[in-house]
């Protein structure tokens, strides 16, 4: 293995695949910013660029500096403007725009690099160690575990069910799951409820939704009430000088960057898992870990909750490169326009890749480490400027946020039908809003919604029945955890209430 | 009655639909030998419209105690007295927007768009604005047209 790190490094520490690195990570976290443009798009725009290189390790190099850039750049106008561009970053804006319109925006973007530093490398050094292992064992998940991952994923709505909204929250998960089966699915192959409408035949746009769902009716609260943006807009420069993250602070994050690296690690390895159900995870799981008064906060503007789903993202991330690079198989559609690449490049990964070309897969790991630390030093001065995006006068500011809703849906789906549906939801999640509808559940079931049923259906087809539940174990198990992680919070709350009781009564 | 009752009892008619559809019309369209599988498209959607419809009577019938609007960010039951013109203006220039896009190209929409966003607002400094909005327009026209290699039709249709 050392021959193979020091191999990797010389590759790496080249003047030409250091510059592609740098490179990388800044096309990436630039792009990645535009809402509309996740990882994916990025990656498939520059594989023309990376093929053109020629030299398969310096092209990869350039590709995985830019994968890590976009995702950090992702994050950013999650935390910032609360549009979420990418599904893996929608857990980011639960607890990142929160704090953003507490002025404490520069904060939230340093906990967000050094949680994705920290996740990234840590992925790394896992990826290091246990790849080969690691590869077996992610074979041996079928499709009925994979569905009773995403219940697991799905367990994560139990979060939003805070103060008393359970039913509300479980309406607006229905309503997400429902929004889900619009469209032609990967396993009828028949086009279900759309209306005969043809723009609904491809169902509707995951970008749409999440811009429809939270930045647009962020920006309509902004327009309605312009105090709302004074405190916001930074016109006291907070959130330039609460950019150091306090001793307790860092002591609060630490626990959960140690957890969710390895957390988000495991999941990304899994074909098919990858960072968003990482993400909402970590958040789940990190919330049901704090203790009550931290409880509360979550939502809310807390640093733990941002730390969460900022660290499993990034280590789900590296984790998905795992079967790509031992086994061939893309686990991600990130990792499968990577695929792409590699076979342009004539390179095919593989159990022979550490074999035939060992450079390359050393390469690739060792500018996993280069580029998150690239990452870190990059943006780290940065986000000062970036964070002035705020201080941008709200005359300006609210136009350009409208219209990078509209230009991220357009992008994406080049459709001008998509609009009128961007507007129409946008219009419904703002009443939703003024009547304490929790959304974001609406949006973890829109996306896991689609998983959850072809990996049941594919299940129940191979299974010819329900009996898959009991007869596989992890099945059993991580159905299971998913119950413990929807009843644990509320039989918390009533113990607790039971106590808040106890102790009137007392009184 | 309060807003939250009034759009379970909307999404509670939307569940009703989209029940309706799973139950009676959907499975007519299917071809015989998906008939055997043990999971037709239909399965889901019909799990999730009794499930719909049941958590949407819930909170109807108002089983959970409806949020004090006062103690909300913005009250909707004071909603004129916040900027509501302002919100409907810039929602409608979203939709004129959509329409527009590709019979005006993507230049003229999109600096109108921002210009007269600002102009809603409140703006008057029309030099500032007139400048910002064209040298955003030709910026992000050329880094996702050119420099992305993303076709964003940039004249109106007719040349």
């Amino acid at each position: 293995m050392l021959e193979g790190l020091l191999i990797g490094l010389s590759t790496t520490l080249s003047f030409k695949n250091l510059a592609m690195v740098i490179g990388g990570c800044l096309i990436g976290t630039f792009i990645g910013m535009v809402p509309g443009l996740g990882p994916m798009s990025i990656i498939a725009i520059m594989i023309p660029v990376a093929v053109t290189i020629g030299d398969p390790s310096a092209a990869l190099i350039l590709l995985a500096g830019v994968y890590y850039g976009a995702v950090f750049g992702g994050s950013t106008s999650s935390i910032l403007i609360n549009a979420p561009g990418v599904a893996s970053t929608v857990a980011t804006s639960f607890d990142g725009y929160p704090l953003t319109r507490q002025g404490k925006a520069g904060k939230a973007l340093t906990i967000a690099a050094i949680s994705s530093f920290s996740g990234g490398t840590i992925g790394a050094i896992l990826l290091l160690a246990f790849a080969p292992a690691l590869a077996t064992v992610a074979l041996l998940f079928h499709s009925s575990e994979y569905f009773a991952l995403m219940v697991v994923g799905l367990s994560a709505v139990a979060a939003f069910a805070g103060t008393g909204q359970v039913f509300k929250a479980l309406l607006m998960t229905f309503l997400g799951l429902a929004m889900g089966t619009v469209g032609e699915g990967v396993l009828f192959n028949m086009p279900r409820f759309t209306a005969g409408i043809l723009d609904l035949q491809s169902g509707f746009g995951f970008i749409t939704l999440a811009l429809s769902l939270f930045a647009l009716p962020e920006a309509i609260y902004l327009i309605l009430d312009p105090n709302r943006s004074r405190q916001a807009d930074g016109s006291s420069n907070s959130e330039v000088k609460e950019l150091r993250i306090t001793k307790s602070e860092a002591r609060a994050i630490v626990p959960v960057i140690g957890r969710q690296s390895i957390q988000g690690f495991l999941i990304g390895v899994l074909p098919g898992a990858g960072a968003t159900i990482a993400s909402f995870l970590g958040y789940a799981v990190e919330r049901n870990l704090a203790d009550k008064k931290e409880q509360e906060k979550f939502g809310k503007g807390s640093v733990k909750g941002l730390a969460a789903p900022e660290t499993a993202n990034n280590a789900a991330c590296t984790g998905s490169f795992v079967p790509l690079l031992t086994l061939g198989i893309p686990g991600s559609g990130t990792t499968a326009i990577l695929l792409g690449a590699l076979i342009a490049l004539n390179v095919s990964p593989g159990p022979r890749l550490m074999v035939d070309n060992p450079q390359i897969f050393w390469a690739v790991i060792m500018s996993m480490y280069l580029g998150n630390l690239v990452l870190l030093i990059l943006n780290l001065p940065l986000i000062p400027y970036i964070a002035k995006v705020l201080a941008v006068p709200r005359n300006f500011l609210i136009p350009f946020i409208l219209f990078f809703t509209l230009m991220g849906t357009y992008i994406g789906q080049n459709n001008a039908t998509e609009l009128l549906f961007l507007v129409s939801f946008g219009v419904a999640a703002t009443i939703f809003r003024f009547a304490d509808y929790p959304v974001a559940p609406l949006l973890i079931g829109f996306i896991l919604g689609p998983l959850l049923e072809n990996n049941f259906s594919r299940a129940m087809q191979l299974y010819d029945g329900a009996g898959f539940i009991w007869e596989r174990p992890m099945t059993l198990a991580l159905l299971v955890l998913a119950a413990l992680l929807v009843l644990l919070p509320s039989y918390r709350s009533r113990r607790a209430q039971i106590r808040a009781g106890g102790v009137a009564d007392a009184d | 009655m309060a807003l939250d009752r009034w759009i379970a009892f909307f999404i509670f008619l939307a569940f009703v639909i989209y029940g309706y559809t799973a139950f009676f019309t959907m499975d007519a369209l299917l071809p015989p030998i998906m008939q055997r599988n043990p999971i037709w498209p239909s399965s889901f959607p019909k799990v999730l419209s009794v499930g719909g419809m049941l958590t949407a009577l819930i909170v109807l019938v108002g089983f959970e105690k409806s949020p004090n609007p006062d103690a909300l960010d913005i009250n909707y039951r004071r909603l004129t007295e916040y900027k509501l013109g302002q919100a409907v203006a810039l929602l409608v220039l979203m939709t004129v927007y959509a329409l527009v896009l590709r019979p005006v190209g993507f230049l003229a929409a999109t600096f109108l768009f921002l210009a007269i966003g600002s102009l809603i607002l409140g703006e008057r400094r029309y030099l500032v604005i007139a400048l910002v909005s064209a040298a955003a327009t030709t910026g992000i026209w050329y880094l996702v047209n050119v420099v992305l290699g993303i076709f964003l039709k940039p004249l109106p249709a007719i040349f």
